[in-house]
C-alpha cells in the first residue's frame, strides 16, 4: 500500500512541478466543450443525453490525451527501466500510476465540469440543481466513470507505446473496450439531470461499479505480462 | 486424418444445405427468408467457438510463451472474424424483410458490431506492434481482456430493450422438431468447418513460418 502511494506520489510531483499535461489537458476540453456548443447550437430546448454525452465525450478524449503521456515521460531517460529495478512488484507499479492519472483527469474534470455548467445547463428549461439531489450524485459518477476509462487507458498507454503506431493505438485499443463505460455513465448523468429516482439507473450504476472492479483487478494482473525484463 | 475431416465437413455441409433448403418446414410468419437463419446461427456458434479458442490460446501463450499458442490464436481470431463478417451479413438479409430494416441497435446487434471491432483492432495490433515476442504477447493480453469485456457490454447494452429472438430459455417461442434437426445439423457442420479451416491456416502459417526460418523472402 505504501508502494502505491509512492509511486503515485512520484508521478504526481514530477506533474505538479513540470505542468505539462494539466494545461494541456484542461485548453484541449475546453475546445471540445466549443465545438459541441457551436455544432449543436443548443438554446433552452436541451436535451439533457446529448449534454451528458458532449461531457463524457470531452472527458474521454482529454483523459486519454493525459494517458498517452503517463508513459512516455517514463521512456525519456530510459527511467521506466529504473523503476522496474526498486523492489515494488509489477501491479504495485501499475496501481501507483492508476491511482495518479485518475487524480490528475479527475482534478482537470473539476475544473471543466463548472465551464460545462456555464455553456450547456445554465438555460436549461426544468433543470433543478441542489447539493444532495443532483450535483453529488454527479460527481459520484464522474469519478467512478473515470476510474473506469482510466484503469484501461493507463494499461494500454505503456502497451502502445511499445508498438510501431504509438499514440495512434491508444485510441484504437481503448474505445471498443470502454463502451460499457460510456454507456452506463451518460445514461445515469442524464437521469440525474432530468430528475429520475434512484432506482432508475441503480442497474446502470451496477454495472458500472462491476466494471470499475473487473478491470483494475485484471489490468493489474496481467500488467506483469505486459512488461518484460528484457526492456523491448 | 485431413482427408476423413474434409470429406465429414463437405458431407455435413451438403446436408445442411439440403436440409436447410428442402427438410426444414417454411416458417409461418417469416416465410422462405427465415431459411437464412440456419446459416446465420451456424455461423455466429463458430465464430463463438474460435474467439473462445483464441481466448484460452492467449492465455497458454502467457503462461507458457511457447509460439504454437500464439499461432493457434491467430490462426482462429482470422477464421473467426470471416465467419462473424458472415453472421452480420446474413442477419442483415434476415432483418430487413423481418424487421424492416438492415440494422438496428439492439442488445445483440450492439454487443456482434464491438465484438467484430473488437477482433478487428486485435488484427490490427497484430500488424502494428513490431517484434514477434511482443506481437504475441500484446494481442494475447489484448485478446483476454477483449473477451472479459464482452458480456460487459452486452449487459451494459441491455439496459435499452431489445428486437432480436429469444428461441431458446425463458421467454423462447418453442421450436418445431424439423427445424431442430436442420439447426443441429447446421450447427455441427459449421463447427467441423471451423475445425478443418482452423487446421489448414495452420499449416499454411507453419509453412510460412519454416520458410521465413530458412532465409526465404518471408512476409
Amino acid at each position: 500500500m505504501r508502494k502505491i502511494f509512492l509511486i503515485f506520489r512520484k508521478d504526481f510531483l514530477v506533474e505538479w512541478r513540470s505542468k505539462q499535461i494539466f494545461p494541456t489537458m484542461f485548453v484541449f476540453s475546453l475546445l471540445l466543450l466549443l465545438i459541441f456548443n457551436v455544432a449543436f447550437e443548443f438554446r433552452s430546448d436541451i436535451n439533457f443525453r446529448a449534454v451528458s454525452a458532449v461531457i463524457w465525450i470531452t472527458f474521454i478524449f482529454s483523459g486519454l490525451l493525459a494517458l498517452g503521456r503517463s508513459f512516455s515521460l517514463e521512456k525519456e531517460n530510459n527511467a521506466f527501466a529504473f523503476l522496474l529495478l526498486t523492489p515494488v512488484s509489477r501491479s504495485c507499479i501499475y496501481l501507483g500510476k492508476l491511482l495518479s492519472n485518475v487524480v490528475m483527469v479527475l482534478l482537470s474534470e473539476l475544473f471543466i465540469l463548472p465551464l460545462f455548467l456555464l455553456f450547456f445547463l445554465l438555460n436549461a428549461k426544468g433543470l433543478s440543481l441542489s447539493l444532495t439531489g443532483e450535483i453529488l450524485p454527479f460527481l459520484g459518477v464522474v469519478v467512478l466513470g473515470t476510474i473506469g476509462f482510466v484503469s484501461l487507458g493507463t494499461f494500454f498507454s505503456s502497451m502502445a507505446l511499445n508498438t510501431k503506431l504509438r499514440d495512434m493505438m491508444l485510441p484504437l485499443l481503448v474505445f471498443p473496450l470502454i463502451i460499457p463505460v460510456v454507456i452506463t455513465s451518460v445514461g445515469i448523468c442524464s437521469s440525474i439531470l432530468e430528475g429520475k429516482p434512484f432506482g432508475y439507473y441503480a442497474f446502470s450504476l451496477q454495472v458500472l461499479v462491476s466494471f470499475d472492479i473487473i478491470f483494475v483487478l485484471l489490468c493489474s494482473l496481467l500488467f506483469e505480462y505486459l512488461i518484460e525484463d528484457s526492456g523491448d | 486424418m485431413r482427408k476423413i475431416l474434409f470429406f465429414l465437413t463437405f458431407a455435413l455441409m451438403v446436408i445442411a444445405t439440403w436440409m436447410t433448403l428442402f427438410y426444414a418446414p417454411t416458417e409461418v410468419v417469416m416465410g422462405h427468408v427465415q431459411r437464412i437463419f440456419y446459416f446465420h446461427m451456424g455461423t455466429v456458434w463458430a465464430a463463438t467457438v474460435a474467439f473462445t479458442v483464441v481466448f484460452v490460446a492467449s492465455i497458454y501463450y502467457l503462461v507458457k510463451e511457447t509460439a504454437k499458442w500464439d499461432t493457434l490464436a491467430y490462426c482462429s481470431a482470422e477464421i473467426g472474424m470471416l465467419l462473424l463478417t458472415l453472421t452480420i451479413i446474413t442477419g442483415s438479409i434476415w432483418a430487413k424483410p423481418v424487421w424492416g430494416t438492415w440494422w438496428t441497435w439492439d442488445p445483440q446487434l450492439t454487443t456482434t458490431f464491438i465484438l467484430w471491432v473488437l477482433y478487428a483492432v486485435y488484427l490490427v495490433l497484430r500488424s502494428g506492434a513490431g517484434g514477434r515476442g511482443k506481437k504475441a504477447r500484446y494481442s494475447a493480453i489484448f485478446a483476454i481482456i477483449a473477451y472479459v469485456d464482452l458480456p460487459v457490454v452486452y449487459v451494459s447494452a441491455r439496459i435499452k430493450r431489445g428486437i432480436s429472438p429469444v428461441v431458446f430459455g425463458p421467454g423462447g417461442g418453442g421450436i418445431d422438431p424439423a427445424m431442430m434437426h436442420t439447426l443441429l445439423v447446421t450447427l455441427l457442420g459449421f463447427t467441423l468447418l471451423f475445425v478443418l479451416l482452423l487446421g489448414e491456416r495452420r499449416r499454411i502459417m507453419n509453412m510460412e513460418n519454416a520458410l521465413y526460418a530458412r532465409g526465404g523472402r518471408g512476409g
